[in-house]
């Protein structure tokens, strides 16, 4: 690898994180817009910037939209004073909010983002950052070290309503994982059948889906893996350590400025990597109907839907729709299902969605081997 | 006491998995989005004032442009807050209202100390005080938020009256006061 190959890499990534923070910004701006929408309010329609705000028309619309309020929002996070109470541990206080943000950023980097036909070779391209083969191995892997910035979090503050949003979220957060993760495994089993290089690429999930969505096919595991992400992610109905009412914001209580911004847009990273996960594993990633792939469309009308930039632009887009409907989602269902008890959550977790997770694989496990003796 | 012992069904399964439930509230809530809104933008647009509604004290003045208040500072008495400062006054002789006898030579009311209970437009025997629809009171000083005379009436303006009794008293005097 030269130098040019690193650089090259270098602005992709930048590109990718660039484009990552722009979507956890407007994600925060759907929150508040969808939520006041569905409370019959307008949200926010007054932050305007000179010279694009002035424009006529749009100007107008783009303001009433919010459009210019993530800016504010960010230099508000910015320039506000940012206190270090005295009583805390500074060191871990500090890098905590780091912790909560590196791991979405790392787990981006193996997630694709669509496939295309090269026009000179004819071979199919994957836009990716690292096409690593133990994909989504990384994702759970690294997406579970947030953990550690909440409990980091939360001992460091060294008070009351932080410890306590620290230690739910720990055990919130390693029930789920055992859920989520036993969710995933049937679609691996489909995926590596015998005689396949065995691989664990999210690229390869997406292949398999061509004519039948994991939806479709596995219904529950998607369910299952939906409300895990849902509690890995703090989202409502399971924002146990956060808990605004009962615990005044959880283990982010004592921060402020720019390090609860950091906590904030990485929950909303850690929703985007979710929602990619979602598309990818059970909604057909690039793929824009089911049965149907952008490699159909192309042979039936002899269009290059899918050869060269074009095919590019054109899977990234479907994929990109799929990611921001689930961020909607997620968004749609914070703003209707109250939070549930702690005890609740632990019940869920334990007695509701592991042994539906379990049964599931078995099922889908006997039903794979059947099916394999079936076909060969 | 007969004691009704309501059947507490059990839930179905669907019912237990909360799925169908949330599916039903994730309906609601999408209709929601595309209902009107209820927010009132506020500095362009003002909610309506219903009538009786109880905003800043004023003091008005009747149609023939006679002040009404006549100091008797019951208004002054009356005000829990101790908001309102009358200092009496004479009427000149030669003033067309001279019959009438008194006449706030100053009235302030703060505005800092007012709770707006509405005592003093019950109490006034000559409805001269009146809580009209001001409900943003801003000043940037204490002085700026005591409403004194001329304050007072710039803010009440003139309001209809039915009796006009100084009016019927004068008349009456010139009939050589006959009941």
């Amino acid at each position: 690898m030269n130098a040019t190959d690193i650089l090259i890499r270098f602005g992709l990534g930048l590109i990718v994180i660039v484009v990552v923070m722009t979507v956890c910004m407007y994600s925060v701006l759907a929150e508040r817009k969808v939520s006041s929408w569905i409370q019959g309010r307008l949200g926010p329609n007054r932050t305007s910037i000179p010279l694009l705000g002035n424009i006529p028309v749009i100007g107008r619309f783009l303001t009433r939209l919010g459009v210019f309020q993530p800016l504010a929002d960010g230099g508000k996070f910015l320039f506000k004073e940012d206190v270090i109470p005295a009583h805390v541990n500074k060191v871990y206080f500090v890098l905590a909010p780091v912790i909560a943000f590196v791991p979405a950023l790392v787990t981006i980097s193996v997630v694709p983002f669509g496939a295309y036909i090269d026009a000179a070779t004819g071979a199919a391209r994957t836009v990716i950052l690292a096409n690593v083969d133990v994909g989504i191995l990384l994702i759970f892997a690294v997406a579970s070290l947030g953990v550690y910035a909440i409990i980091l979090s939360g001992w460091a503050s060294n008070s009351k309503y932080p410890f306590l949003g620290g230690v739910r979220a720990s055990a919130q957060m390693i029930s789920y994982e055992l859920s989520m993760t036993l969710a995933v495994l049937p679609v691996f089993i489909w995926v590596n059948a015998p005689g396949t290089p065995g691989t664990l690429s999210l690229v390869r999930v997406v292949e398999a889906q061509a004519d039948w969505w994991f939806v479709l096919t596995q219904p529950v595991a998607a369910v299952v893996f939906i409300i895990a992400i849902f509690a890995e992610t703090n989202r409502l109905p399971f924002d146990m350590p956060e808990s605004e009412t009962d615990l005044v914001g959880g283990y982010h209580t004592e921060y402020s400025s720019f390090k609860f911004g950091f906590f904030f847009v990485g929950e909303y990273a850690n929703m985007t990597v979710g929602a990619c996960v979602i598309a990818l594993l059970f909604f057909g990633g690039w793929h824009p109907l089911p049965f149907v792939t952008w490699g159909d469309i192309a042979a039936w009308t002899g269009l290059p839907v899918n050869v060269g930039a074009l095919g590019a632009v054109l899977a990234v887009g479907t994929f990109a729709a799929k990611v921001l409907f689930f961020l909607f989602f997620f968004i749609w269902v914070r703003w209707t299902v109250p939070r549930f008890r702690y005890d609740q959550v632990m019940r869920i977790g334990w007695r509701g969605l592991l042994p539906v997770a379990i049964a599931n694989l078995v099922i889908y496990a006997i039903l794979i081997a059947l099916l394999e003796r079936a076909g060969a | 006491m007969p004691v009704k012992v309501v059947e507490r069904k059990p839930l179905t399964l669907a019912e237990r998995t909360y799925l169908p439930q949330i599916l039903s509230g994730l309906r609601i809530t999408f209709r929601n989005m595309f209902k009107p809104k209820v927010t009132v933008e506020y500095p362009e647009e003002r909610p309506p004032i219903p009538p009786g509604y109880r905003g800043v004290p004023t003091l008005v003045k009747d149609p023939d442009g006679r002040e009404k208040c006549v100091s008797c500072q019951l208004c002054e008495f009356v005000c829990p807050p101790k908001a309102i400062r009358i200092t009496p006054g004479e009427i000149p002789e030669d003033s067309e209202y001279a019959h009438v006898e008194k006449a706030p030579q100053e009235f302030e009311i703060n505005m800092l100390r007012c709770i707006y209970c509405g005592l003093c437009q019950e109490v006034c025997p000559e409805e001269a005080i009146w809580l009209q629809n001001i409900y943003s009171v801003t000043g940037t000083s204490r002085e700026e938020l005591v409403n004194n005379k001329a304050k007072l009436y710039e803010l009440g303006g003139t309001l209809a009256d039915k009796h006009f009794k100084w009016e019927k008293k004068r008349r009456a005097a010139e009939r050589g006061n006959a009941h």
